[in-house]
């Protein structure tokens, strides 16, 4: 019961720094920080489950996240039709012939009575033969279809389908990749499991950066479409200049407050469901079966579960939520960009809001998702602050001072592990400790 | 002649850059496992370690040019490494202090530890960035060329040119030393000795009397010099921006990984192994074969396995196919 007071406790802190953000900075940034800090428990949430709830360390928020942007694109672009009446079909050809000589590989190297040395071979064989067959269909239809209006398009587009439906999409998309990773990496070990997934991240970026057929690459994917509406189409609406002249706001100012909350209400709504269903699983049998699991594999093994099923599970769901949040973080921004993703960015700092909130507690997570972002935005000018503070004896032409001015911004980094630090030394079960059930 | 024509060729953009990327992350990776056989963690804040130990060199690089000492022909990066080196040392004892430290004496699980080393990394990442700016910095100074690529033409009457830059020379040779080094001491000296027993088995070194605090004291000392070479010449080589040495630890792991975790040779190997395959997957074949086969039949495409844009993530190719074959590496290391 304690802890229930606890967590509405830290909710109300929260909304608080939010007014105060609200009323000295500016509602708009109010509301932009918190969109972002939606999504970002939402991650937290996919990573809590993994990591709090069943002991797996998933260090590939950021491929999972970008894959959930990918179908963004895929889904609401409108397609390049010129594009695939010159090469799209090249390239499916080509990536079916390279996926089923995988598929033929593997089910080759499980049903056969092959030695393991001829196994190499022949796999060695299949797959550099496959790969070269599908680079000799495809890279003629790919140099073609990059270089259609290039500044335009230069990519196959995706169905035109509302955005919205790219968010349950991403998810799919990432629930999928997580199942091929999870089904060869799952059965190393923490660290390397670590390494790996961090590995595998990189290179899904490295896909998205360079094949510009599919993302366009590092040129973007700009003007996706949005589930609200524009703020140019609300200014011209009558409502909206009568609640404008209420509050004594200028029109623009008003009609992006009003996109930015719509957002924030359709986030606020995911957000509830997936806690929703996340509660119901970890108090329901199933939820304890993982948490014997993470507690003592071998004696949860002794007991009959299926530790490598439970865990492949687990691994799927939590990716896909990671990817949905990833999915709902390309729409509000807009855009695609294949260069922001950055493993300091999404994969180290959602790991920091899970450990802070308290691994293992969905609440937790929550709430160190808008803890750590909104520190993550406004250690910037509170570093700026400080360093202004420190060196306020000094006389402003010292070049010491201009040089700390100007890197104060890079504070945040050292803010950021510094919590980290502490809380790991200090409170290593977070902020809100799981449940004792 | 087109055969020789072919191997300079060979020469000039595989075996040399391969050898002085491989030294780099050879260095990286002796540091990673250092870290690993003694203290049992995946150090993720190697890199910025080695952004540390760079991030010094610059710092001294620009003091010393103020006060009118340079090295002649060799960048000053050289005259300066051992104090470089002494900072990191100090910097990695003080974060062993305050924060490793506590975490080995509660026996925590290797992850919680590899989460701090997370921490440290942030931390340090925001402190070098705080000290010396975000920005691209060149502290490259003296001969550029050890061979130039005109020199070599003239001399040898060949169509192909070999360059060898100075900071390619220097890497090579400096690592030879360096490994030479630790490796006369792991297994010579009885320190290094009593610091081989210590990673077997705690224990049984504990009972032999082995001071574990001297040996921690020790790892790290060897760590924050290697990191600080490895970071000092990657610096030089390429240029120093903060921000790559976070993607330096990728590469790094791999080749720890490949080359067997916890085994120094393998580390070596592993180094070479991760940025001969980078170069030798995204080279583009067309001039060799232009020189090897007749030209009616040399293909049109630039024969390339992969574009040059995936240099870094066949790294990763190689690191995720070695966790999945053969998860304890080339020479058989810890598994994890």
């Amino acid at each position: 019961m304690q802890n229930k007071n606890h967590i509405f406790n830290l909710f109300c802190c929260m909304f608080f720094m939010f007014l105060l953000v609200g009323f000295f900075q500016s509602w708009n940034l109010a509301l932009t920080i918190f969109n972002l800090c939606i999504i970002s428990s939402i991650m937290s949430l996919g990573i809590n489950i993994q990591w709090g709830n069943a002991g797996i360390v998933n260090f590939g928020v950021m491929g999972f996240a970008a894959l959930g942007g990918l179908a963004n694109v895929i889904i609401s672009m409108p397609p390049t039709n010129k594009a695939w009446e010159t090469g799209g079909i090249y390239i499916i050809l080509g990536l079916t012939i390279f996926i089923v000589s995988i598929i033929f590989s593997v089910v080759l190297w499980k049903r056969t009575a092959f030695s393991n040395k001829q196994k190499y071979l022949i796999t060695i064989f299949i797959i550099t033969f496959s790969y070269f067959l599908m680079r000799y269909i495809i890279d003629t239809p790919i140099k073609a279809i990059e270089s259609i209006e290039p500044a335009k398009t230069g990519y196959l587009g995706g169905f035109n389908l509302p955005v919205i439906i790219s968010w349950p999409i991403g998810g799919l998309l990432a629930a999928l990749t997580a199942y091929l990773i999870g089904k060869i990496a799952l059965g190393l070990r923490s660290d390397y499991l670590a390494i790996a997934t961090l590995g595998i991240s990189e290179i899904i970026i490295y896909v998205l950066k360079n094949e510009d057929w599919l993302s366009r690459g590092v040129k973007n994917v700009n003007g996706l479409p949005r589930p609200v509406p524009y703020e140019i189409e609300l200014q011209s609406k009558p409502w909206v200049t009568e609640i404008a002249n209420l509050t004594k706001t200028s029109i623009p100012e008003m009609s992006s407050i009003i996109v930015k909350v719509s957002y924030s209400l359709l986030f606020v709504t995911i957000l509830i469901v997936i806690l929703f269903l996340l509660e119901v699983a970890l108090k329901s049998p199933w939820g304890r079966m993982m948490r014997a699991i993470r507690d003592n594999e071998v004696s949860a093994n002794a007991m009959g579960k299926d530790i490598k099923k439970r865990h492949l599970q687990v691994f799927i769901i939590g990716s896909a939520i990671i990817g949905i949040a990833g999915a709902m973080l390309t729409t509000l921004d807009g855009q695609f960009t294949p260069v922001s993703y950055q493993p300091l960015r999404f994969t180290f700092l959602v790991w920091i809001m899970v450990i802070i909130g308290g691994s293992g507690n969905n609440f937790g997570s929550v709430i160190g998702g808008f803890i750590i972002w909104f520190f993550w935005i406004q250690s910037e000018p509170i570093g700026l602050w400080l360093v202004s503070f420190i060196t306020s004896q000094i006389s402003d032409s010292n070049l010491v001072k201009i040089h700390l001015l100007e890197n104060a911004a890079h504070m945040r980094l050292m803010f950021m592990g510094i919590i980290l630090l502490a809380t790991l030394r200090f409170a290593p079960k977070g902020l809100i400790p799981e449940e004792k059930r | 002649m087109d055969f020789l024509n072919g191997i300079t060729l060979i020469a000039n953009y595989i075996l040399i850059p391969g050898l002085t990327y491989g030294s780099q992350l050879a260095l990286g990776a002796l540091g990673i496992t250092m870290i690993y056989t003694v203290l049992r963690f995946s150090n993720f804040a190697h890199g910025e370690l080695m952004s540390f130990g760079a991030m010094s060199s610059i710092l001294l690089t620009w003091l010393f040019s103020d006060l009118g000492i340079s090295a002649g022909i060799l960048p000053t990066a050289i005259i300066i490494l051992p104090i470089a080196i002494i900072i990191t040392i100090v910097y990695c004892l003080i974060i062993d202090k305050f924060v490793f430290r506590f975490y080995r004496q509660q026996k925590s699980k290797s992850v919680i530890t590899l989460i701090v080393s997370i921490g440290v990394m942030f931390f340090s990442g925001g402190l070098i960035r705080f000290i010396i700016g975000p920005g691209d910095k060149n502290f490259f100074d003296g001969e550029r060329f050890i061979l130039k690529a005109k020199t070599f033409k003239a001399f040898t009457g060949l169509n192909e040119g070999l360059a060898i830059k100075t900071t390619q020379g220097i890497t090579i040779i400096l690592t030879i030393i360096l490994v030479a080094l630790l490796f006369w001491f792991l297994n010579k000296t009885k320190t290094g000795k009593s610091m081989r027993a210590y990673s077997d088995n705690q224990d049984l070194a504990l009972l032999s009397g082995i001071n574990p605090e001297r040996v921690v004291l020790i790892t790290w000392i060897i760590t924050g010099t290697l990191a600080c070479v490895a970071g000092t010449l990657y610096g030089l080589d390429k240029s120093y921006k903060p921000f790559t040495y976070l993607h330096l630890v990728l590469p790094i792991f791999a080749s720890a990984i490949v080359g067997g975790v916890g085994n120094p040779v393998g580390a070596i190997i592993g180094g070479f192994v991760i940025a001969f395959s980078e170069l030798i997957i995204t080279f583009a074949y067309k001039k060799i074969f232009f020189y090897l086969i007749p030209n009616e039949f040399t293909p049109n495409g630039l024969l390339q396995i992969l574009s040059t844009d995936y240099k870094i993530a066949v790294s990763f190719v190689i690191l995720v196919l070695v966790l999945l074959i053969k998860p304890t590496g080339i020479y058989k290391g810890k598994v994890i």
